[in-house]
C-alpha cells in the first residue's frame, strides 16, 4: 500500500500541481498582509494622535462601569467580565488589540478563506486524480496489474488526504512566514472569546470563555482540514464518476460558489441546511458569528458534512470497483 | 509445446444495454505460440480482451490465466498476464524509467534489476531516462511492451501491436513477438484487422466476426485448404468453358484462371484442355491471402 501512495504522490510532484498551489499561496498571502496592514493604519489614524493604551484603559473603566449598575442581567455580567479580563490582560501584557501579530493573521486568513478560497485549491488537485487516468488511458494499465481495484483507489484516496493536508499546512506556515515580516511572529498567547451561541436572535453567551490564541487557531484549522477533506472527498467521488477534468471542476466550481451564494439568501429556507456547501464555513461557529440558517450548529454542520463525505466515499468505491472500462 | 494451456476462454459472453456484444467466445493459447485474434473493427475483439485483461467484467463465462480464474482469483491471474489494451497509453509528464518504476512498485514480486532487463529487452536504453512526451509513437510501443513484460508474464496481450508505426516498425515488432514466444516460452494473443499481419506473426489463428469465433485453426491448415491452381492457356475463352464443366473457375486479372486445388483430379482436367486443343502454358499453386480466406468464410462482409 506505502508503494502504490508513493506512486500517486510521485505522479501528483511530477504533474506540479503541489507546487502551483503552494506558489499561488504564496502570491496571496502578501496581498491579504498589505491589505490587513493597510486597515490598521486606518484604524490608527481614526483614533488620531491618541496612544493605544489610552483607549483600551478607557474601555476597561467603561466596562468597570457597565458591570457595577445592578440592572443587568447574569449572563450578561458574565459575559463583561470575561470581557474584562481579556481586555486587562491586552493592557497587562502590552499587546495592541489592533495591531495584531502573525498568528492574528494567520487566524483572519484561515476564517475567511475556508469556504471558498481552500475549497477551491483542493478541488485543483483532486479533481483530475481519477478522471485523468480514465481520459489519458493509463487506467488500464494501472488496472491490468496484481493489485485488487479497491486498493488502487484506496491508495488515490490517502494520497488525497496528503495533499490536503499538504494545502492546509502551507496555507499555515506561509501565511505565518510572510504576514510576520510585516506583523511580527508573536502573538500565540493572546486571549480570544469563543463558545458564542445563536438562539433565534438572542446571542447567548453562557459558555463564553477565554482561550490563547494558540489554541484557538489549532482549533480552527483542525476545522479548516476537515472541511477540506469533505470538499476533497466529494471531488474525489466526481472525478472517478466522469472521465472529463473540466466536468468535475464546472459541477464543483458551481456547488462551492452556489453555496456561498446561498449562505446570503436562504435563511427562510430552512431544508437548505441540509446542502454541504452552506455548512462549509465551521469557523464561524468558534468566533461566533450568526448561522445563514437557524438551528444550524457546529455539531449539526459536521455532522452534514460527514454524511455527504461518508455518501462520497461510498459510491466512489463501489462504482470503481465495479465499473466496465472501455 | 507443451499441453497445459497459458490461457483459456470459455464460452465468454458480454451483454451491454441488452444487446449480446459477445456471443460465447471460446479459445485456448498454448506456451510458445503466438495466436492470431483476427477481425474486422467492431467484431468484438477489443472487449473481448478487455474481458481477458480484466477491465470489463463478462456476462457469462469464465477466463484462466495460467489456471488462475480472472473473476476469482484476480490478482493471481494477473500475476501472469502482461497486456498492451489498444494504444500504449503511459504517463506523459514521467520518463520511461519512471513509467516502469510506477508499475513496478504495483507488484512486488518484481526485483529492482528486472527494470533494466526489459529496457534492454526492448532496446530502449538510450533514451529511458526521457520524458515520455518525446518518445515516438514507436519508442512508446516498446515502452508499452517492456511494461507489459516486467512481471515475466506466462501470456502477452497485444490489442492492434502494429498500429501506427511505419513498415520498418512493423517489421521489428513482427521479429520481436516470434523471439519472445520461441525464447521465453510466452503465449502472445495478437489482435489485428489486417490479415497480412497475422499471417505473417502468428502459428494459430481464430476469426472473429460479430461477436462470434466462426473458426479456429493453425494458418498453415487454413491456407493449404484454400490453396488454389492458376492456369495460364490459350485461347482463353475455351480454356475456360472447359474447365467450368469440371470445377468452379474465376477469371484472374492477368488473363489467368483459378479453381480450386484437387490433385487428383488436376491431371484429368490438364488431359481435357488438351484434347480440346488449348494449349497450357502455366498451371501453378498459389497459397491464397487471409485476405481471400477472410472473405470466403464470413461471407463477404467487409474487412475495414
Amino acid at each position: 500500500m506505502i508503494n502504490l501512495v508513493r506512486n500517486e504522490m510521485l505522479k501528483l510532484l511530477r504533474k506540479k500541481r503541489l507546487y502551483v498551489i503552494a506558489l499561488i499561496i504564496a502570491f496571496l498571502v502578501p496581498l491579504f498582509t498589505y491589505a490587513q496592514f493597510k486597515e490598521i493604519q486606518d484604524q490608527r489614524e481614526k483614533m488620531g494622535t491618541q496612544d493605544w493604551r489610552t483607549v483600551l484603559q478607557q474601555e476597561i473603566t467603561d466596562t468597570q462601569n457597565r458591570l457595577s449598575s445592578s440592572r443587568i442581567q447574569d449572563e450578561w455580567r458574565k459575559y463583561l467580565k470575561i470581557r474584562l479580563s481579556q481586555q486587562q490582560y491586552y493592557l497587562e501584557n502590552d499587546i495592541d488589540p489592533r495591531a495584531p501579530g502573525a498568528p492574528t493573521f494567520m487566524r483572519i486568513f484561515v476564517e475567511n478563506s475556508i469556504d471558498l478560497l481552500l475549497p477551491l485549491l483542493v478541488m485543483v488537485i483532486v479533481a483530475d486524480l481519477v478522471s485523468s487516468e480514465a481520459s489519458g488511458g493509463t487506467i488500464k494499465l494501472l488496472l491490468t496489474r496484481p493489485v485488487k481495484r479497491w486498493r488502487i483507489l484506496l491508495s488515490k484516496y490517502l494520497a488525497m488526504l496528503l495533499s490536503v493536508s499538504f494545502i492546509v499546512l502551507s496555507v499555515a506556515v506561509l501565511s505565518y512566514g510572510i504576514s510576520g515580516l510585516v506583523f511580527g511572529y508573536g502573538g500565540w498567547n493572546m486571549p480570544l472569546l469563543t463558545g458564542f451561541a445563536v438562539s433565534g436572535d438572542e446571542l447567548l453567551t453562557d459558555n463564553v470563555h477565554i482561550v490563547p490564541q494558540w489554541q484557538y487557531i489549532l482549533m480552527e484549522f483542525g476545522l479548516v482540514w476537515y472541511v477540506c477533506v469533505i470538499v476533497g472527498t466529494l471531488t474525489f467521488m466526481l472525478s472517478v464518476l466522469l472521465r472529463s477534468t473540466a466536468a468535475v471542476m464546472g459541477i464543483m466550481l458551481a456547488s462551492l460558489i452556489a453555496g456561498a451564494i446561498l449562505v446570503n439568501m436562504v435563511s427562510s429556507w430552512e431544508s437548505a441546511k441540509y446542502f454541504f456547501m452552506v455548512n462549509l464555513n465551521l469557523t464561524n461557529y468558534v468566533s461566533g458569528m450568526a448561522t445563514p440558517i437557524e438551528g444550524m450548529s457546529l455539531g449539526f454542520s459536521m455532522a452534514v458534512l460527514a454524511v455527504w463525505g461518508l455518501a462520497g466515499f461510498i459510491i466512489a468505491f463501489v462504482t470503481f470497483s465495479k465499473r466496465d472500462i472501455y | 509445446m507443451s499441453n497445459i494451456p497459458a490461457l483459456e476462454v470459455e464460452n465468454l459472453t458480454k451483454k451491454i444495454k441488452r444487446k449480446l456484444i459477445i456471443k460465447g467466445v471460446s479459445f485456448t493459447l498454448y506456451p510458445g505460440e503466438v495466436f492470431g485474434f483476427l477481425g474486422p473493427n467492431g467484431a468484438g475483439k477489443t472487449t473481448t480482451i478487455r474481458m481477458i485483461v480484466g477491465l470489463i467484467s463478462p456476462t457469462s463465462g469464465t477466463i484462466k490465466i495460467g489456471g488462475k480464474n480472472v473473476r476469482t482469483e484476480f490478482t493471481e491471474a494477473m500475476r501472469h498476464l502482461g497486456c498492451i489494451v489498444e494504444n500504449p497509453e503511459l504517463y506523459p509528464y514521467l520518463t520511461g524509467w519512471e513509467n516502469l518504476e510506477h508499475f513496478a512498485n504495483m507488484d512486488s514480486s518484481i526485483p529492482k534489476s528486472r527494470l533494466q532487463e526489459v529496457v534492454a529487452l526492448v532496446g530502449l536504453s538510450n533514451r529511458i531516462h526521457d520524458r515520455v512526451s518525446t518518445y515516438s509513437l514507436g519508442m512508446r510501443q516498446r515502452l508499452g511492451i517492456a511494461q507489459a513484460l516486467l512481471g515475466k508474464p506466462k501470456v502477452l496481450i497485444l490489442d492492434e501491436p502494429t498500429n501506427g508505426l511505419d513498415p520498418a516498425g512493423i517489421r521489428e515488432m513482427r521479429e520481436f513477438i516470434r523471439t519472445l514466444a520461441r525464447e521465453e516460452n510466452l503465449s502472445v494473443l495478437v489482435s489485428s484487422h489486417l490479415l497480412s499481419e497475422i499471417q505473417l506473426m502468428c502459428d494459430r489463428v481464430a476469426i472473429i466476426s460479430k461477436g462470434a469465433v466462426i473458426r479456429t485453426d493453425s494458418v498453415q491448415n487454413l491456407l493449404a485448404e484454400q490453396e488454389r491452381v492458376i492456369w495460364k492457356a490459350e485461347p482463353l475463352s475455351l480454356a475456360k468453358e472447359i474447365l467450368e464443366r469440371e470445377t468452379e473457375v474465376q477469371e484472374g486479372l492477368d488473363g489467368t484462371l483459378i479453381t480450386l486445388y484437387d490433385e487428383p483430379l488436376l491431371p484429368e482436367w490438364n488431359e481435357k484442355l488438351v484434347q480440346a486443343g488449348v494449349k497450357v502454358k502455366e498451371m501453378r499453386t498459389q497459397l491464397p491471402s487471409l485476405e481471400d480466406l477472410f472473405l470466403e468464410v464470413t461471407g463477404g462482409e467487409s474487412i475495414d
